[in-house]
């Protein structure tokens, strides 16, 4: 399956990476290339068959809902790139 | 004892003299630092090395088992840590420059435990960035190389994990295993590598990968370290929603009981044509050496692993494309632009932070979840995963445990592999299944190539019975002691 350089700047932006034009190109021919090795799956009846999600065997009960302390927040903001008191610091988000 | 002499001591052997005070943490650490300090420049499986917080932890171990004994057998037994494992106050990167600098705020678990049993940890280990890699080239940093062979690679993920045990610059590491980044390294530098059951190790404070495939392990030396190692990290955590509250059993009780009896399975779908026809051949002489033994070696049957690789290659990107959308530039790691608004500042730090590995398998994961594509790719994926766990399932009626080549070739040439992403993740052919179906499995040592390359045996049992799997492991360890082979280097 060959992707188009469209495709491969739609996927681009949903995954929020900025790429060169070499790296397009170079994407486009490497994941056309490992599209094509998995299509063998279509080949697979699964009509009956149920997903499995993860590989869990035995039952994952929950904790008990019991209030303890958590991270510090001054420890918790310093490794963010800006921070405004106890809050992280973004750009602006809206135009 | 030299430096030398003494590093090259198993775990164990180290627990034991340490237990009798003919030996100090102290001089087996320093021991160790003096390794790194001489051969790690050639072998380069440190990204950092913590020799302060490590003579201190040895020395408080060393007060430890002088005053009240040691906390547990690896009490004062120096380790070292794959860098995916956030260490409190100690740089972590998961081999990626989005986390140079980042100091996390707190211990994952399995870091915890290893503090709270005492081992001094001497640094953080190299691996593919994100874990994304068989042969840790696709560290951002630079390239690990195989003790056996310098200008080979040493396998990967876990590849620093693995050279730093194989060159004895460490006793023991942990790594981690997604499609058998533990057990690959390990092959490849003829060490012990084991990955546990889905659930048996706590993952939190581990960066993740591919949630529903990663699992935290040991490597080591010899079957009976790498169960001493499991002993420590195999407790529930109520922090990991998938950690198991099953029992942990005593490893190290029933190593020594062998195989006789026991039925093992030979998948026939595990020998393809096109893979080292001497990793054939050692892996055929391991299953007649277990029928000496007195197990029952069959050929059974595993049809659907033909589909596990294309079904491996779907789900782990599509789960690491939504684990690593947390890499944004706004709460750690690093930030790129912004002068542009958020959407700027998003795309440019994730452009400049991944790597091409990394970035192409966000994409292919991306686009395996995209609107259209999700039931054709991902839920098609999921589907052949029941398939393939089905096989298993249905395999371990018939036998207590598979056992089968851990890797298809022996180390590889540097840069052999990374012009083709498709020939590097054939690699995990053997290794992958596993994660797939959630089950534990084991690489140990059972040869060597006519140029001197490790070979590794790879054992897989039933969800849970690592120790079981471990006894069967020993049986033939005992027998065949390649693991006191040193690589030329060391």
């Amino acid at each position: 399956m060959k992707l188009t350089l469209a495709e491969v700047r739609h996927v681009a932006s949903l995954a929020r990476l900025s790429l060169t034009p070499e790296e397009e190109a170079l994407y486009q021919g490497q994941l056309s290339a490992i599209l094509d090795a998995v299509e063998q799956l279509r080949a697979l009846n699964t009509e009956q068959v149920e997903p499995t999600s993860h590989a869990a065997t035995s039952d994952v009960p929950l904790r008990e809902d019991v209030v303890e302390v958590s991270l510090d927040p001054q420890k918790a903001l310093a490794n963010a790139p800006a921070t405004v008191g106890t809050s992280f610091a973004v750009p602006s988000i809206l135009e | 004892m030299s430096a030398a002499e003494l590093t090259d001591l198993s775990i164990l052997e180290l627990s034991k003299q340490l237990g009798d005070r003919t030996v100090s943490s102290e001089e087996a650490t320093r021991a160790c630092l003096q390794r790194i300090e001489k051969l790690d420049p050639k072998v380069k499986a440190f990204l950092l090395v913590d020799a302060e917080g490590a003579l201190a932890a040895a020395r408080a171990s060393d007060e430890r088992r002088r005053s009240v004994g040691g906390a547990s057998p690896l009490d004062g037994v120096p380790v070292a840590l794959k860098d995916i494992m956030l260490t409190e106050g100690v740089e972590t990167t998961c081999g990626s420059k989005i986390l140079k600098g980042f100091v996390p705020p707190y211990d994952a678990t399995v870091v915890r435990l290893l503090k709270q049993a005492g081992s001094p940890i001497l640094g953080k280990l190299n691996q593919d960035e994100f874990a994304m890699g068989s042969s840790t080239e696709r560290s951002a940093f630079f390239p690990t190389r195989n003790p056996w062979s310098l200008d080979r690679a040493p396998g990967g993920s876990s590849g620093g994990s693995a050279a730093a045990v194989a060159a004895r610059l460490v006793f023991g590491s942990l790594g981690t295993d997604t499609g058998g980044s533990i057990r690959q390294p390990a092959a490849l530098t003829g060490t012990v590598g084991l990955k546990p059951t889905y659930g048996r190790v706590s993952r939190y404070g581990v960066i993740a990968f591919a949630s529903s495939l990663d699992q935290v392990g040991p490597i080591a030396r010899t079957v009976s370290d790498a169960a001493a190692l499991l002993q420590v990290i195999a407790v529930h955590d109520p922090k990991d929603s998938t950690s198991t509250r099953n029992q942990t059993p005593d490893y190290l009780a029933n190593l020594e009981q062998g195989v006789k009896g026991l039925k093992l399975g030979l998948p026939k779908e595990y020998f393809l044509p096109g893979m080292d026809p001497e990793v054939e051949r050692a892996v055929r002489h391991a299953a007649r050496e277990y029928e000496r033994l007195g197990a029952h070696v069959k050929e059974i049957s595993l049809p659907h692993t033909k589909y596990a690789l294309a079904t491996y290659y779907l789900i782990a990107p599509a789960e690491a494309s939504s684990n690593l959308a947390r890499y944004d530039g706004v709460r750690y790691g690093l930030r790129v632009g912004g002068n542009k608004g958020l959407m700027e500042m998003y795309f440019q730090t994730r452009a400049q932070g991944f790597g091409p590995e990394v970035k192409r398998r966000i994409m292919l994961g991306t686009y395996a979840l995209s609107a259209g594509y999700y039931d054709a790719y991902y839920l098609k994926a999921q589907k052949a995963r029941t398939l393939i766990r089905q096989d298993f399932a249905s395999a371990f009626e018939q036998v207590d445990a598979i056992i089968s080549p851990t890797s298809p070739v022996t180390a590889f040439k540097l840069g052999e592999k990374t012009e083709d992403p498709l020939a590097m993740y054939l690699m995990d052919v053997f290794t992958l299944p596993c994660n797939l179906a959630g089950l534990p499995g084991v690489s140990l040592p059972c040869g060597f190539s006519t140029s001197g390359l490790p070979i590794g045996l790879q054992l897989l049992a039933r969800p849970f019975e690592e120790a079981l799997m471990l006894r069967i492991a020993r049986a033939y360890e005992r027998e065949h002691d390649f693991f006191r082979e040193k690589p030329p280097l060391a």
